[in-house]
């Protein structure tokens, strides 16, 4: 069984600082770390190779320092890795992205795709099923527990308000969330194995054979036309230093003022 | 593509074994605002099986015209037959935007479609305006966790394809309509032969209750434990309000998953939203903090909820949280 695992480098939203006097993201000093949900799909996809066999791919598109999460996909047990990388993907929207994605994993005929739901930069949840309509296979969004059986793949998805259970003949595509696994650690065998020994598969526009018009900034539908900081509602007040009985009639005043008491 | 050959403003009508899904009323009343600058009309796309009887009201909500699919394949939601037939109507009505809501199945629904007819697709948008000179629609979303806002053009792709997050627009006032415009579209849905749905299994939902509460009552991770979650169940009692909480307490299992307030829970935006123990991260305060007035507790004065909050009190919730009670209950008793 072959299972490629989409894994994306994002820098740790919850560390993210704007810079009050320009209005732009202070990147500076922002550690890069594996997108979360995706590192949930990598462990659903080495749990598949614990339990069956199968030889698990790492894949990622971005600039060359997104080796990084490679090699840590390794070390954690990803047989190998591959990153998609040139110039010319620059700018790509999601589905410029998923185009992107696709071709790179239909020269690897993988009976299986996972992708995590979405990623904390930019939280679209778009690419994974981008990715499976490109490659003309079935997905199943939000997985709480995947289960091979056979040729197919039972998943248990997490709607809003319902649980869907889906069988998909396989070749399939799953995009994870969170509450699917919790993710191993790294080994140490592992991580010599990955950073000293093995190599990273470099694919670029060229070896993808992808029209100028469906890639990077030119394949993309949507522009960002412009960004800027939320604006803050103005401040409230804050009171320090009351005993309970004073901050609970504080509170019970504004209640009565909102009319809420 | 010739962009003008496209036009009205279309809404994804979400139902759910037969009940419309909140957000599709809310998508309803942005859409006749967009249709009023762009004088076109509002069509609600209704999906489902033996949904007929739900169409009345789209109209009542807002829709000039429903159209209706109805095929025993898309009585349950499932992804292949809902964007196939969303994909079929998209080639026969040609609309100029498409919203949806950005729930569980939008969010899975919309980026099939728009790789299946090529075009451009933006996530979660908070806020939607039709630009003056372009009459290109402008979608305006969160990014980098909230900390950024972006404003998405689709300047040459049709339909301009948009989630739109729930709770956030305004429904409009629903007033019945005399002779409500419905038809029917059936374009052939073929079933997948490589994707079944085996079973829905419905959990308890608290969505309608979250997001129409007036007061909520959320606790965050200060509250401590799970026993002490107590506090907040019965503050939220005294008050009337219904019970939410921040990420770590669902994470930790204090708190069902459905009363989760933030970027991965729900949005709220009640008339009081009372903050206790949560120390206000970026992705909760993204699904609170249009509330209309903030009341927030806290022992740690540096706890960025305080920023938003119309009232912010430092101190120990332990002590403050039941003398609120009390003080409630007496001012109950006076008023």
């Amino acid at each position: 069984m072959k299972i490629v695992v989409c894994v994306k480098q994002v820098p740790d939203t919850h560390e993210v600082r704007i810079d009050p006097a320009t209005g732009t993201l202070i990147r500076e000093g922002v550690p890069s770390i594996m997108n979360p949900d995706d590192k949930a799909g990598l462990e659903a996809a080495l749990r598949l190779k614990d339990e069956v066999g199968a030889r698990v791919t790492a894949l990622s598109m971005g600039p060359p320092q997104a080796e990084a999460v490679l090699r840590e996909a390794m070390a954690m047990g990803a047989d190998e890795a591959c990153l998609v990388t040139d110039r010319a993907f620059g700018g790509a929207d999601t589905l410029a992205t998923s185009t992107t994605l696709a071709a790179a994993i239909r020269t690897m005929a993988p009976d299986l795709v996972i992708t995590g739901r979405q990623a904390i930069d930019g939280d679209t949840a778009q690419v994974g099923p981008q990715i499976a309509e490109h490659l003309g296979i079935p997905n199943a969004s939000y997985a709480e527990h995947i289960e091979l059986d056979g040729d197919a793949l039972n998943v248990r998805q997490q709607f809003d308000e319902a649980t869907h259970l889906t069988r998909l003949s396989l070749p399939c595509l799953v995009t994870a969330i969170g509450e699917l696994n919790q993710p191993r650690y790294m080994t140490p065998g592992g991580v010599f194995e990955a950073w000293r020994e093995k190599q990273i598969r470099v694919l670029t526009r060229a070896d993808l054979a992808l029209d100028e018009g469906d890639i990077g900034l030119k394949g993309s539908p949507t522009r960002v036309k412009k960004s800027f900081p939320k604006a803050l509602k103005p401040a409230g007040v804050t009171r320090r230093h009351l005993t309970a009985d004073e901050a609970a009639q504080a509170i019970v005043e504004a209640l009565k003022a909102q009319r809420v008491l | 593509m010739n962009t003008q050959d496209f036009s009205g403003v279309f809404v994804f009508a979400q139902q759910v074994d037969g009940q419309i899904a909140r957000v599709t009323f809310e998508l309803l009343g942005k859409a006749r605002e967009l249709a009023a600058d762009l004088e076109g009309e509002v069509t609600a796309l209704l999906l489902g099986h033996d949904i007929a009887p739900l169409a009345p009201s789209l109209c009542e909500g807002g829709a000039d015209r429903v159209v209706v699919i109805d095929d025993p394949a898309l009585r349950h939601y499932a992804t292949l037959p809902y964007a196939q037939a969303l994909s079929a109507a998209i080639e026969r009505y040609r609309p100029a935007i498409l919203l949806f809501g950005a729930t569980a199945i939008g969010r899975d629904l919309a980026p099939r479609v728009s790789a299946r007819v090529r075009t451009g697709l933006t996530a979660d948008c908070t806020e939607l305006a039709i630009d003056p000179q372009t009459r290109g629609l402008c979608m305006t979303r969160p990014a980098f966790g909230g900390n950024l806002m972006a404003t998405i053009v689709c300047p040459d792709h049709r339909p301009q394809m948009a989630t739109v997050r729930p709770g956030v627009m305004r429904a409009i006032e629903r007033a019945p309509v005399a002779q409500p415009r419905v038809e029917s579209f059936q374009p052939a849905i073929p079933p997948p032969e490589t994707c079944q749905l085996v079973d829905v299994v419905r959990r308890v939902a608290h969505e309608a209750e979250l997001a129409d509460a007036r007061i909520i009552v959320a606790g965050g991770r200060g509250v401590g434990s799970r026993d002490n979650f107590a506090l907040i169940e019965s503050l939220a009692a005294a008050l009337g309000g219904s019970v939410a909480a921040s990420r770590p307490c669902v994470e930790a299992g204090w708190v069902a998953k459905d009363r989760q307030v933030g970027q991965t829970g729900r949005t709220v935006r009640p008339s009081l939203y009372l903050a206790i123990g949560i120390s206000g991260a970026i992705q909760h305060l993204a699904g609170m903090e249009e509330s209309d007035f903030i009341v927030a507790i806290n022992r740690d004065e540096t706890a960025p909820i305080f920023a938003i909050a119309d009232l912010g009190i430092v101190g120990d919730l332990n002590q403050i949280v039941p003398a609120l009670i009390a003080g409630i209950g007496e001012a109950r008793q006076n008023g």
